[in-house]
């Protein structure tokens, strides 16, 4: 990370800090300062540039969950199963084979743990376990391997058992081709199965240790990560038709911060009459909102804190207890304290490895019809929880069979507006007035981020429409020069 | 049949028939010239060069040429394999080659030969041609970003199917294979079970929606690199 601090002619300040350190992607926040040291604003800017919903147009649909995951080196599972099943649509695979399915899940279940390790492990605890003002030379997960060496063993071995199950289904760790549409290309082989479940229990053990770090660290801070964005914000996931959380299928269900229902089971193909996307000059990242609540106030949280506030139970037991006592927090209530996402991330971490070991002992693995296919349709909607937040992928195709259509809303994007919003309140509360801007107190600034687990990569992907402008302003809000491109 | 021909490759003394080529002869006894055009069954073409030997010190095609008694042969030597490198090298940088999300990574032979020896990246700067795809065709398509003009649709179509889909057009760094109709692909006469259908080398001419079908670890060249198929062949 890297700090510059500008004076400006008028006696303003501009802070910049990047890049934003232990995120996916790039990405790097402004704060702009007034002659008395006050935030004037601050903004989380995305720099990266994409393209994918443009250059895939031309090609073949079966070849879009392959190139489209290229979005993504961490979850690139959630995008090829999102494409898969836009894709599933198009073929007219309504209802896949039980083998089909629950080898997708599983894909899923694997990668949702591996994600979600990797950013409670490698990219948050060294601020959880040294403190957001330890020295940053030693705030990394080096640190962490040097200070708690069975935590990072067990780290990294959580990580390789997520990226293991990826591999055994999708064929690479990183990248693979097993979801196909309508389908899957193998199945789970006895000697895979019986790799897996030699770790099983040890894997679960290990979950619930991280579960407890993760519930620990919240109550006995609760106080000091309130200003850590704590604000009132609508909440969007899937649910299944029951209402528990189901993070590979289910319908749309948005909530605001009391917990009343603005939608509910909405068939996702439908999105587009629910979910606008605005778009802004400073940034390559566009703003979604619920279209009912408008722009200004229909913008929501996605994620593992959205989606135990939005699901009414998780149906494996260990998680759901853990979610009990998460919800008992806020006595029912939605939770909208940002810094609880890792708590949430780690409750799904439980529910990923015991929908693992169940599905392990699912004779469905094996079996060997994997593909159906159905009536031929121009247009698919393929939604899933990433491990980052509900992710959208919407295709068109022709009668020749190529996409001549995509529209993508990424999981960050989902958070763009909630991810500002956190930064700003951090950066009022730590940064006015401060006599020096230490690098703790930026940091703080990207302990608000990290909440969020960004995937700064994946959420900047149009192409063509939106340019980038830079614009100052002096402390009495007047705009003195302005570049655009 | 009349004598046999003896001739050496690399110092390894071979018999072929009268007229086997060069490259014959070596497949028969287990040693393996690359090649990306050739094709058991068709004329050769000789367009794309990799079979390069030296034939008593000259430049020959090994899959035109036909052995000759006493023929000195010069086949896996560093200078020749540095030539084939440079030339596949050259059929990946002046096309679209996207290995990380093409159908037929791991059954692509162009893909498998960069393996065999050992590229990991273009020593030329990549062009990134202008190309189309030909979608029209209910049941098979060309991705002209992925075609190494190697020859195979053209001679199959003609002397497997019966056909003439496909031909090339231009010349030089314009020249793209074309085919019989102004309507595209769609507008011929090929089917979807014509030879010509399933004999590019590369991702360019493929069946629709059976792309992905063969998971990673099972497909052609996951087990053993392109060519072993006839370097085992001298094993037995």
């Amino acid at each position: 990370m890297s700090v510059s601090a500008e004076a400006q002619a008028n006696k303003t300040k501009r802070v910049v800090i990047e890049p934003v350190t232990r995120v996916e992607g790039h990405g790097k926040v402004t704060i702009l300062l007034d002659e008395k040291d006050q935030v004037q604003q601050a903004r989380l800017h995305i720099v990266e540039f994409r393209g994918f919903e443009r250059f895939i147009q031309g090609r073949p649909f079966w070849e879009v969950p392959v190139l489209v995951q290229r979005l993504c080196g961490i979850c690139p599972v959630s995008h090829h199963l999102a494409a898969a099943k836009a894709m599933d649509r198009v073929v007219g695979a309504g209802k896949l084979t039980p083998t089909a399915e629950k080898i997708r899940r599983l894909m899923h279940y694997g990668q949702m743990f591996q994600s979600h390790s990797l950013h409670f492990f490698h990219l948050v605890s060294p601020d959880l376990l040294f403190g957001f003002d330890a020295d940053p030379a030693v705030r990394n997960v080096i640190g962490v391997a040097k200070k708690f060496p069975d935590l990072a063993v067990q780290a990294v071995m959580m990580r390789k058992y997520g990226q293991e199950i990826i591999k055994a289904t999708a064929g690479k760790k990183i990248h693979g081709t097993g979801a196909i549409p309508g389908g899957v290309n193998k199945n789970l082989s006895i000697p895979e199965r019986d790799f897996f479940l030699k770790d099983i229990d040890q894997m679960m053990e290990w979950s619930r240790g991280a579960l407890k770090i993760a519930k620990d660290y919240t109550m006995a801070h609760l106080k000091d990560l309130e200003p850590f964005g704590t604000f009132d914000s609508n909440h969007l996931s899937l649910v299944r038709e029951d209402g528990a959380m189901d993070l590979y299928h289910g319908n749309l269900r948005a909530i605001d911060s009391a917990g009343n229902k603005i939608f509910d089971q909405v068939d996702y193909s439908d999105y587009v009459r629910y979910i606008g996307e605005e778009v802004k000059s400073w940034s390559y990242m566009k703003f979604p909102f619920i279209r009912s609540a408008g722009a200004e106030n229909g913008w929501y949280r996605v994620g593992p804190l959205a989606r135990i506030n939005a699901c009414d139970f998780i149906d494996t037991p260990e998680a759901d207890a853990a979610r009990k006592e998460f919800m008992a927090l806020t006595a029912g209530k939605p939770n909208n304290i940002s810094m609880a996402y890792h708590w949430a991330r780690v409750i799904e971490i439980i529910h990923a490895i015991e929908k693992i070991r169940d599905l392990l002992h699912d004779a469905d693995l094996q079996g060997d019809d994997l593909v159906v296919s159905g009536a031929r349709c121009g247009e698919g909607v393929g939604l899933i929880e990433a491990p980052r937040g509900t992710l959208f992928h919407h295709y068109k195709v022709n009668e020749h069979d190529q996409v001549v259509m995509a529209n993508l809303i990424v999981s960050t994007t989902n958070n763009n507006e909630a991810m500002n919003r956190g930064v700003q309140q951090v950066a009022k509360h730590f940064l006015s007035g401060a006599k020096k801007i230490t690098e703790g107190l930026l940091n703080r600034v990207e302990v608000v981020i990290r909440a969020y687990d960004p995937c700064l990569s994946c959420a900047t992907h149009a192409l063509g429409q939106m340019a980038l402008s830079v614009e100052l302003y002096d402390h009495q809000g007047n705009l003195l020069d302005t570049k655009a491109r | 049949m009349s004598e046999k021909i003896s001739f050496t490759i690399d110092g390894v003394a071979l018999e072929a028939s009268p007229g086997q080529t060069i490259l014959e002869a070596a497949d028969a006894a287990g040693i393996y010239i690359p090649r990306l055009c050739k094709m058991k069954g068709l004329m050769p073409f000789g367009s794309c060069r990799l079979c390069t030997v030296l034939v008593n010190g000259r430049p020959q095609s090994a899959c035109t040429q036909p052995a000759g008694q006493n023929m000195t042969v010069e086949n896996n030597t560093e200078k020749l394999n540095d030539y084939r490198r440079s030339v596949i090298e050259m059929l990946f940088v002046e096309g679209n080659h996207y290995c990380p999300f093409c159908e037929k990574s791991g059954n692509c032979e162009l893909q498998a030969m960069a393996y065999r020896f050992g590229i990991t990246a273009p020593r030329y700067p990549y062009m990134f041609p202008d190309r189309d795809v030909d979608a029209t065709h209910p049941d098979v398509m060309i991705d002209r970003n992925r075609c190494i003009l190697c020859g195979r649709c053209v001679l199959t179509s003609k002397a497997v199917d019966g056909k003439n889909v496909f031909q090339f057009t231009g010349r030089g760094a314009h020249k793209k294979i074309s085919v019989n109709s102004a309507a595209g692909l769609g507008g011929t006469n090929l089917k979807v079970i014509d030879k010509a259908a399933e004999v590019c080398p590369v991702g360019s001419i493929i069946k629709k929606r059976v792309g992905y079908a063969v998971p990673v670890g099972q497909r052609k060249f996951d087990a053993r690199p392109i060519g072993s198929e006839i370097e085992e062949e001298k094993v037995k």
